[in-house]
C-alpha cells in the first residue's frame, strides 16, 4: 500500500447523498479478476448526464472527492474503492460513510474524512475554484482562505496509512496469539469444525 | 455479578483473539463463504505473497453471482460454455483457486449449488454463535440463525483467508422491536421494507441489529433469513436473531451441522445466546406489527417505501432540500409522477428470486397465488430462480414448478440472476420489474431498469394483473377469478 501523508489538489465537488456502490461502479464492471482499470467504469451512470463533475476538465485528475451523507452504501464490492483509486482519488470527504466502504477505502490507501455538513458545504464551495489541502498527520483539512477543519481518525488506520503498512503481514506476525485462540476454541467449542463435507461430487 | 450483555456482545467477546489498547480487536472468524466475484483478487494476493489459506476447513466456495440461470450441462453431462468470456473467466478462477488452496467447492452443476446465503444455512455451515463472513453485503442473512455475519471487501477476504481473523472495532447495538401480529398478506419482506422505510438506509450504520419482539419470535427461519438479509439495506452490517427451538429444529441433521455429542454440546452453548435481562442497546426502534401493510418501493433506494394502497410521493413533501432533489431524480429515473396511485403502475417483468426471497416458503407463497391463474398479457417476462439446487428439487417434488410454468413463468437454475446486472438475466432499460430482490438502485437490474421491491406474494399478484397490486385483493378473490 502506498504511504499517504498529505494530499493537495483540486477536489470534485460532488456532494450527492446516499451514493451506493452500484453508482460508484456498476455490477458489469465486477467481472474483472484484477484490481486495476476500474476508473473507466467509475460513476458510469452519472457520467452519461451532461455537466457532471467527473467529466468537467476543471476537475480532471483531482485527488479529492467531496461527497454527501452515507457515501458508499449498499454492496460490499471493494471494486468501488479500486475504481476511485484508479481515478487517482486519495481522499474522500463526506459527512458520513457506510461502514463497509470506509473499511475498503482504507485498505486501498484511500483516506475517508468525516466532517460536519456545514464544513463539507464550505469545502464544496471552495472546490469549485481552488485546491484543498489534507494533512493526515495533523488530521486537518485546510483551504487557501484560512478555513481549517479538524477530523478524527482511528489511530490504527492512521498509522497504517502513514506507513503504507501491509495489514495481513502485521496480523501474520501475531500467529502465536491466533494459535492459542484456536487451541482454546478446540477445547471449549470442538463442534465449530464442520462435521462433514457437503455431499458434492 | 457479571454485567448483563446483549447477544451481540456475547458473540463478540467469545471471538476476541486480542484486544488492542485503542479498542480495536483481532476477531476470530469461524466461517468464510467465498464466491467468484469478490475472491479472485484475494487469492491472487495470497499467491503473490506466497501465503496459504489458514483454515480451509472453515471455508466454503460456491459460485453464484454471474452464473447464467439457463442449463449448465448438456444431455451428455458436458459443460455448456458461458457466453460472456469475463464471467467464464471468473468462474474458472474460482474453480482453479479452490483446489489450489484446499478449499471445498460446491460446483456450478452440483445439486447443492445456489446463492451462498441460501447454501450456507441449508448445508448447516451457518451456525448460531459463530462469526461468519463473505465478500458480499447480504451476508447479514445468516444472522437469522444467530450467527454474527457480515459482508466484507476483497482485502478483508484475503485477510481472513490468510489469518482467519479480522481487525474490527466493536459496533454499537440497535434493538429492532416488532410486537403484535402480522395481518394476512403481510410477509417478512414487508417487515424488512417497513424497517428500511422507518429508519432509512443509513439508520443502522455503525450498529449491529437484534430483531426482538413477538413478530420475530413467531417468524419461520426462512422469514428471518429475509429480514436479516435486508439489515444491510437499513445500514447495519449485521442483524441477529437469538437462536431458539425453531433454529435447532432447522439445523438438526443438516450435512455440515454438528452431530451426536457435538450437537448436544453445541445446543447447550447456543441456549446461552440470548440478550440478558438488563442489557442495554445503544438505540431501540419500535414498530407496531399492526402498522405494517403490503409494501412496495417507488424510488431508487430501499428506504423509498409506500403501502401498496398509497401514492407516489410529492418531492415537495420531504423537508430536506437535498432529499427533495434526490426524490425528483428518482421519480425521473423511475418514470413516475407524484400522486400517481401505486396500484396503477403497470409492470412488464416479474422476478422471483435472490438471496432475499428464493427459498421454498417464498416459492410456495407465490405459487399459492398463481395456482390456476396466468400472467397478464402485458407481462413480457416472468421468471422464478430458486435459491439453490435443493430448493429447486424440493419445489419440483411439490409440483410448484408446474404451477409456475402453467402460469407463464420461466423456471430457472439457481443463482443471483436478475438481482444484479452481472449475468444474462437483466431488465431492459426503461422497463419495469416487480422484484423480490433487495435493491432498487439505479441500474441494479440492468442499465436503466426500473425496480419495485416487493414480497413473493406481491410479485405473483403483479404478474396476475400486470400492475402493482394489493395481494389482499387476490386473496379474497375466488380462486381462478382474476381481479
Amino acid at each position: 500500500m502506498d504511504k499517504l501523508t498529505t494530499v493537495e489538489g483540486r477536489a470534485y465537488p460532488f456532494g450527492m447523498k446516499n451514493v451506493d456502490t452500484d453508482i460508484v461502479i456498476p455490477a458489469h464492471w465486477l467481472k474483472t479478476i484484477s484490481r486495476s482499470g476500474l476508473g473507466q467504469g467509475a460513476f458510469e451512470v452519472l457520467r452519461k448526464q451532461p455537466g457532471n463533475v467527473f467529466d468537467d476538465p476543471a476537475y480532471a485528475g483531482s485527488p479529492i472527492l467531496i461527497a454527501g451523507d452515507n457515501f458508499g452504501c449498499g454492496s460490499s464490492r471493494e471494486h468501488a474503492a479500486w475504481a476511485l483509486a484508479d481515478l487517482g482519488i486519495k481522499v474522500v470527504i463526506a459527512p458520513s460513510f457506510s461502514d463497509i466502504f470506509s473499511g475498503n477505502a482504507f485498505k486501498n490507501g484511500i483516506l475517508t474524512v468525516v466532517l460536519p455538513q456545514d464544513a463539507v458545504d464550505r469545502l464544496m464551495e471552495v472546490a469549485k475554484t481552488d485546491p484543498i489541502h489534507v494533512d493526515l498527520e495533523a488530521q486537518s483539512v485546510t483551504t487557501p482562505f484560512q478555513d481549517r477543519f479538524h477530523f478524527e481518525i482511528d489511530p490504527f488506520r492512521k498509522q497504517c496509512l502513514l506507513g503504507g503498512l501491509d495489514e495481513i503481514g502485521l496480523t501474520l506476525g501475531e500467529a502465536d496469539v491466533i494459535d492459542s485462540y484456536e487451541a482454546r476454541q478446540a477445547q471449549e467449542r470442538p463442534w465449530i469444525v464442520p462435521s462433514a463435507a457437503p455431499a458434492v461430487a | 455479578m457479571v454485567k448483563p450483555r446483549t447477544l451481540y456482545e456475547k458473540i463478540w467477546d467469545a471471538h476476541v483473539v486480542e484486544r488492542r489498547p485503542d479498542g480495536t480487536c483481532l476477531i476470530y472468524i469461524d466461517r468464510h463463504l467465498v464466491h467468484e466475484v469478490t475472491s479472485p483478487q484475494a487469492f491472487e494476493g495470497l499467491r503473490l505473497a506466497g501465503r496459504k489459506v489458514r483454515r480451509p476447513d472453515l471455508t466454503l466456495a460456491v459460485p453464484d453471482h454471474n452464473l447464467p440461470t439457463t442449463p449448465r450441462r448438456d444431455a451428455a453431462g458436458n459443460r455448456i460454455p458461458i457466453s460472456d468470456p469475463q464471467s467464464a473467466q471468473q468462474l474458472a478462477a474460482l474453480e482453479r483457486n479452490a483446489p489450489e488452496f484446499g478449499v471445498r467447492l460446491i460446483g456450478d452443476a452440483d445439486p447443492e449449488q445456489g446463492i451462498v446465503h441460501v447454501v450456507g444455512p441449508e448445508q448447516g455451515f451457518t451456525l448460531p454463535g459463530t462469526t461468519l463472513v463473505c465478500g458480499d453485503s447480504h451476508t447479514s442473512s445468516h444472522g437469522a440463525l444467530g450467527a454474527l455475519a457480515f459482508g466484507i471487501g476483497t482485502s478483508e477476504v484475503e485477510h481472513v483467508l490468510a489469518t482467519q481473523t479480522l481487525l474490527l472495532k466493536q459496533s454499537k447495538t440497535m434493538a429492532v422491536v416488532v410486537d403484535g401480529e402480522l395481518a394476512p398478506g403481510v410477509t417478512p419482506k414487508d417487515v424488512a421494507l417497513a424497517i428500511c422505510g422507518a429508519i432509512g438506509t443509513a439508520g443502522g450504520t455503525g450498529h449491529v441489529m437484534e430483531y426482538r419482539g413477538s413478530v420475530f419470535r413467531d417468524m419461520s427461519i426462512e422469514g428471518r433469513l429475509t429480514v436479516a438479509n435486508m439489515s444491510i439495506e437499513a445500514g447495519a452490517r449485521s442483524g441477529l436473531f437469538a437462536p431458539d427451538d425453531k433454529t435447532l429444529a432447522y439445523l438438526k441433521g443438516r450435512p455440515m451441522a454438528p452431530a451426536g455429542a457435538d450437537w448436544d454440546a453445541a445446543v447447550a452453548y447456543w441456549k446461552t445466546l440470548v440478550t440478558d435481562d438488563g442489557a442495554t442497546f445503544d438505540k431501540t426502534v419500535v414498530i407496531d406489527a399492526a402498522d405494517i401493510v403490503p409494501t412496495v418501493t417507488w424510488g431508487t433506494s430501499p428506504e423509498d417505501v409506500v403501502p401498496i394502497t398509497g401514492v407516489v410521493p410529492d418531492p415537495g413533501s420531504f423537508e430536506d432540500a437535498s432529499k427533495q432533489d434526490a426524490v425528483r431524480k428518482s421519480l425521473d429515473y423511475m418514470g413516475l409522477t407524484a400522486g400517481q396511485r401505486m396500484q396503477d403502475v403497470a409492470i412488464e417483468h416479474i422476478f422471483i428470486g435472490s438471496c432475499t426471497n428464493s427459498r421454498i416458503e417464498d416459492l410456495r407463497a407465490a405459487a399459492a397465488l398463481l395456482k390456476g391463474r396466468h400472467v397478464a398479457s402485458g407481462i413480457k417476462h416472468a421468471m422464478v430462480v430458486p435459491g439453490s439446487g435443493l430448493v429447486k428439487a424440493q419445489a419440483e417434488a411439490e409440483g410448484l414448478d408446474r404451477i409456475f410454468l402453467d402460469a407463464g413463468f420461466e423456471w430457472r437454475e439457481p443463482g443471483c440472476s436478475a438481482c444484479l446486472g452481472m449475468n444474462p438475466d437483466k431488465v431492459p432499460a426503461g422497463e419495469r420489474c416487480a422484484s423480490t430482490s433487495n435493491r432498487n438502485f439505479m441500474g441494479r437490474q440492468g442499465p436503466g431498469a426500473r425496480t419495485h421491491l416487493v414480497s413473493p406474494a406481491m410479485a405473483a399478484a403483479a404478474a396476475i394483473t400486470g400492475r402493482l397490486t394489493d395481494v389482499r385483493e387476490l386473496m379474497t378473490t375466488q380462486k381462478g377469478m382474476v381481479a
